[in-house]
């Protein structure tokens, strides 16, 4: 796959990011649209599919690495952005994506979520937010309404404050957090490639609709808005715009100038002298 | 008259310098050519408190404590009730003694032990700069007959940066300890230094374990510190930079054992460690690593269970959870290192080990090794290093199937940056072209050939070491092996003839291997450190045990001693 783009030569097209891997999701599951927007940034971007890899936890929407046709790893529930900072850390050539749910992310994967976001190694984390446990079949997740009372395992709901993603991804330091809706595929992979593209650990929020188990998120259509604002390279700035926002605006609320983390240098010393310290 | 080992315990509270004196004393014997041993112990306190540096030394290398201890030597009594289990004495033992600290307390004078008075801290207070430990330190080295050469040079090399004057006053406080012991005539002068041979290291079980991994090739560690364990990690960091591998401090252990993969994942092998709170953390992510089929190390330095337990004392009660902990059928290898030594060679072959088979091995150390250190031969040189299986002619018609049902069971690997390797490697049971799969075939399939690898691999000699001959044999692993072992001579030394297999592939089991191992044998006793005695359970699962079968099992904290194992055997015979 020829990945530079000129006038002549056609670069890659989104249909060479998916596998001939037909999805298990829900017929209008909001995660096609986002599956369709991540080939479109990976075309755009026109990444080489064998140093690209993505990572995912479990859920519905952690079934993405299958449907593309990069390197993946499906791991377990909650640890994808441990293991996808495993991967980056030690081969920081390669392109490193993480796919999620909210309760993967931030329920069982809460705290890899904080350090994730406080270590700022640079990959980009997608989360595909429905506020339901969907491949578990309906239950209350972190941002779930405290009145919710569809889940038998909360039937007077689940009584608790949801959180807020990404005055949660700020709070703990991320370097660049924007959020897209899934009903747009052409945004949500604007979004990607200015995630990727931004150096340190990206957080890009996508309200994704499970329309099995909360049909009435298919009405998110007309309750997102733009959020209205130019980034802002300002954590405070940025923090003060998502707490006067409704959780429905979209847009790329921080693109940051922190750092990122990536440890390690060349070899200095061979093993041999190494072990010379042991000697008596 | 001379003897062939001694044991002593260097005691005191915080600032008294005991570890220090200990840790000199060990080198000291080490630059003359002595071989020896020194754990430590201390109280629950983070700084400070009670605290005992626990020595042993003899002309040949030392496989575990002494039975008793000759020299107990004491700078003051603080709370030494607290750990006096851990000080057997006999009539024979001496206790040295500083008058002006008050009596030897009674669970100590109890044992009968010949008391002799030193006034430490008087001899110490004359001495500009003085310190009570190099008072000690003189005293313990003239009743042992420590050359001050040796001596010297562990105070050139520790104070030579401070000054003449620190080494001045290290040197008379020495002078005064040795002059008031030198008449004591005590008949505790360790025989001759034996100084021919190879180069002598001097190294813990965590250090060895750590430089075990960096041999094998491992260029990635994720680390949560955790005692007994933290050493390894303390000492990976600025090595594995030396060697351009990376450490990351995790959020967690789950992180860590994560990040391990990820990092495997993508080709270059890691490494982890922990102690039993953190294995019970990982062990869900161990079993993606065998699902996923990616190579994965983690040193589990086993202590005190269950729970927090007694996190600064040993035990080998880890076992069933590496071996059983994973859910579903899990098949991983499971390695023990036999002394604190062989720390270096277990790690590095399963380092090896888990990346020829792709899959998580787990090397069962314990407190035990890894926070004592040892004088040992320089380890020979192994030959096992990382060589995962890469897939190769990639760019052909044929879709790349990473979990491909190989004859050996072992599937070529193509790791991230390879183009036409991309699959998705996961933990979802799968098809040999890595797509999730819940189809039965699939399933037997995948479990067969993960099973087959690692059973059908041959691991050669390294399974066990496997000493003497004769009608009865000690079976155990990891630290009960050194006990073990000197039981075994001390039989033989009396004229029994008693074998000695130690097995370090805990898992997968080598029935044919142990079947050769005690052919002819008529007694078996199984030795090792636990309440519930796991390991016998275990043999007794997956091995038909010849003849009579007797099971010396105790728990933690307290070390186990040549002289319970030798005195089990002798009851046997
Ligand atoms: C340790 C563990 N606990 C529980 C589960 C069951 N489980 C699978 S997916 C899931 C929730 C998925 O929800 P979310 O992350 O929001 O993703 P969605 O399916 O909604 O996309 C749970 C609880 C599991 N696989 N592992
Ligand atoms: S259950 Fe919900 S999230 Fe899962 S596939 Fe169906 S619609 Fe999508």
């Amino acid at each position: 796959m020829d990945t530079h783009l000129t006038d002549d030569v056609v670069g890659p097209l989104p249909g060479d990011y998916k596998s001939d891997v037909k999805p298990i999701w829900c017929p209008g599951c909001g995660d096609y649209s986002v599956l369709a927007g991540i080939t479109r940034a990976m075309a755009t971007m026109g990444l080489e599919r064998h140093d690209t890899v993505v990572v995912s936890g479990i859920g519905c929407s952690s079934r993405i690495p299958a449907y593309t046709s990069v390197y993946g790893y499906h791991t377990v529930h909650g640890r994808s952005l441990a293991v996808a900072s495993g991967v980056k850390l030690a081969r920081p050539e390669l392109n490193v994506l993480i796919f999620g749910g909210d309760g993967d992310g931030f329920s069982i994967g809460g705290n890899h979520f904080l350090h994730a976001c406080r270590r700022n190694v640079d990959m980009t984390y997608i989360v595909m937010d429905n506020q339901v446990y969907g491949m578990t079949k309906g239950q209350a997740s972190p941002t779930t309404e405290a009145d919710w009372c569809e889940s038998k395992l909360t039937p007077e709901g689940p009584g608790v404050n949801p959180i807020q993603p990404v005055a949660l991804a700020l709070a703990c330091g991320a370097n660049f957090v924007a959020r897209g809706f899934s009903n747009n595929p052409n945004e949500v992979a604007r979004l990607i490639v200015e995630g990727v593209k931004h150096p340190g650990f990206s957080v890009i929020h996508i309200l994704s609709p499970c329309v099995t188990f909360r049909p009435e998120q298919r009405g998110w259509k007309s309750t997102v808005h733009p959020y209205g604002r130019e980034p802002t390279d300002d954590p405070n700035e940025a923090m003060r715009a998502v707490l006067e926002d409704d959780g429905f605006g979209l847009g790329i609320f921080l693109a940051g100038n922190r750092r990122p983390f990536q440890p390690g240098s060349a070899a200095t010393h061979s093993i041999a002298q190494i072990e010379e310290g042991f000697a008596v | 008259m001379t003897v062939d080992s001694v044991t002593i315990a260097l005691v005191g509270s915080g600032g008294a310098g005991a570890m220090t004196a200990g840790q000199m004393l060990l080198d000291a014997a080490a630059n003359v050519g002595w071989y020896g041993l020194m754990s430590r112990t201390t109280g629950p306190q983070i700084r400070g408190g009670e605290a005992a540096a626990l020595v042993r030394l003899s002309p040949t290398p030392v496989h575990g404590p002494g039975d008793r201890f000759d020299i107990i030597i004491a700078f003051d009594w603080q709370n030494v009730e607290r750990f006096a289990a851990e000080l057997p004495l006999s009539e024979k033992s001496v206790i040295i003694t500083d008058p002006s600290q008050g009596e030897v307390p009674a669970v100590l004078a109890a044992s009968g032990a010949k008391q002799v008075e030193l006034p430490i801290k008087d001899l110490a207070g004359r001495i500009p700069g003085g310190r009570v430990n190099m008072v000690g330190l003189g005293a313990v080295a003239a009743i042992v007959g420590l050359p001050r050469a040796g001596i010297d040079a562990v105070i050139q090399k520790a104070l030579g940066k401070k000054g003449d004057a620190a080494i001045q006053a290290s040197n008379a406080g020495i002078d005064a300890g040795s002059k008031e012991a030198a008449g004591w005539n005590l008949g505790l002068e360790l025989a001759a230094p034996n100084k021919e041979g190879a180069t002598r290291w001097n190294i813990s079980g965590n250090e060895a374990a750590g430089l075990g991994a960096l041999k094998g090739g491992v260029k990635f560690c994720a680390a949560y510190p955790i005692t007994p364990a933290t050493e390894i990690l303390e000492w990976l960091a600025p090595n594995l930079a030396k060697t351009g591998g990376k450490l990351v401090q995790a959020e967690d252990e789950l992180a860590s054992i994560a990040m391990c993969l990820g990092a495997s994942f993508s080709g270059v092998p890691s490494i982890t460690a922990t102690a039993g709170p953190g294995l019970s953390l990982m062990t869900e992510c161990i079993g993606l690593g065998v699902a996923s089929e990616t190579p994965v190390v983690i040193v589990d330095v086993q202590r005190g269970g269950p729970s927090t337990g007694i996190p600064t004392k040993s035990e080998q009660s880890d076992l069933n959870i590496a071996v059983y902990g994973l859910h579903g059928d899990a098949p991983h290898l499971v390695v023990g290192p036999t002394s604190i030594g062989d720390c270096l060679f277990t790690t590095q072959w399963a380092v090896h080990l888990a990346e020829a088979l792709q899959t998580p091995a787990i090397v069962l150390s314990d407190q035990a090794m890894g926070q004592s250190r040892a004088i040992i031969d320089k380890p020979a040189d192994a030959p096992h290093k990382a060589n995962r299986l890469l897939a190769t002619d990639l760019g052909g018609e044929a879709k790349y199937k990473r979990y491909a049902d190989t004859e050996s069971g072992v599937s070529p690997a193509a790791i991230p940056g390879m183009p036409g390797g991309e699959h998705t490697a996961d933990g979802l049971e799968h098809a040999e072209n890595a797509l999730p799969s819940s189809q039965a075939s699939d399933h037997q399939k995948q479990l067969d050939k993960r099973l087959r690898k690692l059973t059908s691999h041959d691991y050669g000699d390294a399974w066990a070491d496997i000493e003497g001959e004769g009608e009865i044999a000690v079976v155990t692993w990891g630290s009960a092996t050194g006990p073990s072992r000197e039981a075994v001579r001390r039989l033989e030394a009396a004229g029994t003839k008693a074998r000695l297999v130690a097995i370090r592939l805990i898992s997968p089991v080598q029935p044919a291997k142990l079947a050769a191992a005690l052919d002819g044998v008529s007694k078996v006793l199984v030795v090792e450190q636990t309440h519930g005695a796991q390991f016998h359970k275990y043999l007794r699962g997956h091995y038909d045990l010849p003849g009579a079968v007797s099971v010396f099992s105790r728990p933690g904290p307290l070390p186990i001693r040549a002289r319970e194992v030798h005195e089990t055997l002798l009851s046997l015979i």
